[in-house]
C-alpha cells in the first residue's frame, strides 16, 4: 500500500505541523492549563499515525525508525525516574519537588519539577504509542503477505 | 442537567447497538460514539483534563480498531450465545446493580464535594495548599505529578512493560526464525 490520494497527502502534510505544535503546547503548558504529558504524548503519536495512514508505513520509517522511537521511549522513562531520584538526593524524599522555591507562580517556567516530568512523560507516551501502532501495522502487513 | 440525561441515553443506545449488531465495523463505530459521549460529559462536568485525554485516546483507538477490522476478512459475527454464559452474566450484572444502588444512596447531592463537611481531608488540603506548595496553576497536574507522583510512576511502568511485550511479540525477526529455524 503506497498511501492515499494526492488530496489527502497534501492536506495531511499541512495539518501535521499544527498537530505537532498543539501536542508540544499541551505538554509544555500542562502545569498551567488543562492537559499534560499523557495527552500531549498521545497527540504527538497521533500526528505520526496520520502520516502513516496518508503516506504509507515506509515513508514514516525513514522519518522515525522503530529503533529510534524505542530509544526515545527509554530516554523518557529514564528521565522520569531520574527526576524522582534527584528529588531524593536534594530533598530527602523520593519525588520531592526540589526546584519549586526557585520559580515564580503562573510563569511558563514554574512549578519546579512538574514541567520536566511532563516533558519526560510526553516523550515516553508518544514514543511508546507510536511503537505499538508501528509494530501492529508491521504485523498486519506480514499476515496479509502470508495469506497471499 | 438535561444535557446529561440526553448524553446518557445516547451512550446507552450506542452501547446496546455495539453489542447487538452483527457487523464488526459498525460495532467499532458505536464503541467510538460511547467514548465521544463520555468525553462530552466530562466537558460539561468541568473536567477538561480528563476530557482532553479521553478524546485523544479515543481517536487513536478508533483509528487502530477501524484499521484492524477493515484489514480482516471476517467482518460479520456469527453464532448463537450460550445459555449458561447468558444466565451467569445476567446474575452478575444484577448483583453489581444492587451494590451500585447501595453505593449511590451514600453519595452526596450532585455538584457537592464529597468531603465538604470535614476540613482535614486530602482533597481540601490539595485545594488550599496546592498552589503554594507545588507552584502549579493546574491543580490536577500538581496532584498527579507531585502529591501522587508514585501513581504516575506506576502507570508509566505499566505502559513501559506492555510496550516491551508488544514489540517482542510483534517484531519481524521472530516470525522469520519461526518459519525457518536454521537461520
Amino acid at each position: 500500500m503506497k498511501g492515499m490520494t494526492v488530496i489527502v497527502k497534501t492536506i495531511s502534510s499541512w495539518v501535521k505541523v499544527l498537530i505537532v505544535l498543539f501536542g508540544i503546547y499541551i505538554i509544555l503548558f500542562g502545569h498551567l492549563t488543562p492537559g499534560g504529558g499523557f495527552a500531549g504524548g498521545v497527540i504527538l503519536a497521533s500526528s505520526y499515525v496520520l502520516l502513516m495512514l496518508a503516506f504509507g508505513r515506509e515513508r514514516v520509517e525513514e522519518n522515525l525508525s522503530s529503533a529510534l522511537s524505542s530509544k526515545l521511549d527509554c530516554i523518557g522513562a529514564f528521565a522520569f525516574g531520574m527526576i524522582a531520584v534527584l528529588g531524593f538526593v536534594f530533598g530527602g524524599v523520593f519525588f520531592t519537588n526540589f526546584l519549586v522555591k526557585y520559580s515564580q507562580q503562573f510563569n511558563l517556567i514554574s512549578a519546579g519539577t512538574i514541567p520536566l516530568s511532563n516533558i519526560a512523560i510526553g516523550l515516553k507516551v508518544g514514543a511508546s504509542l507510536f511503537l505499538v501502532i508501528f509494530s501492529l501495522s508491521v504485523c498486519c502487513k506480514n499476515s496479509e503477505s502470508d495469506r497471499e | 442537567m438535561a444535557i446529561f440525561y440526553i448524553l446518557l441515553l445516547f451512550i446507552l443506545i450506542a452501547a446496546i447497538v455495539a453489542v447487538e449488531t452483527k457487523n464488526l465495523l459498525s460495532a467499532v463505530i458505536c464503541v467510538g460514539a460511547i467514548g465521544f459521549g463520555g468525553s462530552l460529559m466530562f466537558v460539561f462536568l468541568r473536567a477538561p483534563d480528563i476530557a482532553i485525554t479521553q478524546i485523544v485516546v479515543e481517536v487513536l483507538g478508533l483509528i487502530l480498531l477501524i484499521r484492524a477490522t477493515i484489514a480482516r476478512d471476517l467482518t460479520f459475527i456469527s453464532g448463537d450465545r450460550e445459555f449458561f454464559g447468558t444466565v451467569v452474566s445476567v446474575v452478575i450484572v444484577f448483583i453489581i446493580f444492587l451494590a451500585g444502588v447501595r453505593v449511590f444512596e451514600t453519595l452526596p447531592e450532585f455538584g457537592k464535594p464529597i468531603f465538604a463537611e470535614n476540613p482535614d481531608t486530602a482533597s481540601q488540603t490539595y485545594i488550599e495548599k496546592g498552589l503554594e506548595e507545588t507552584g502549579a496553576a493546574n491543580l490536577v497536574t500538581s496532584v498527579i505529578l507531585d502529591y501522587r507522583a508514585y501513581d504516575t510512576l506506576g502507570e508509566a511502568t505499566v505502559l513501559f512493560t506492555s510496550i516491551i511485550g508488544a514489540t517482542v511479540i510483534l517484531r519481524k525477526k521472530s516470525r522469520k526464525l519461526l518459519e525457518d529455524p536454521d537461520v
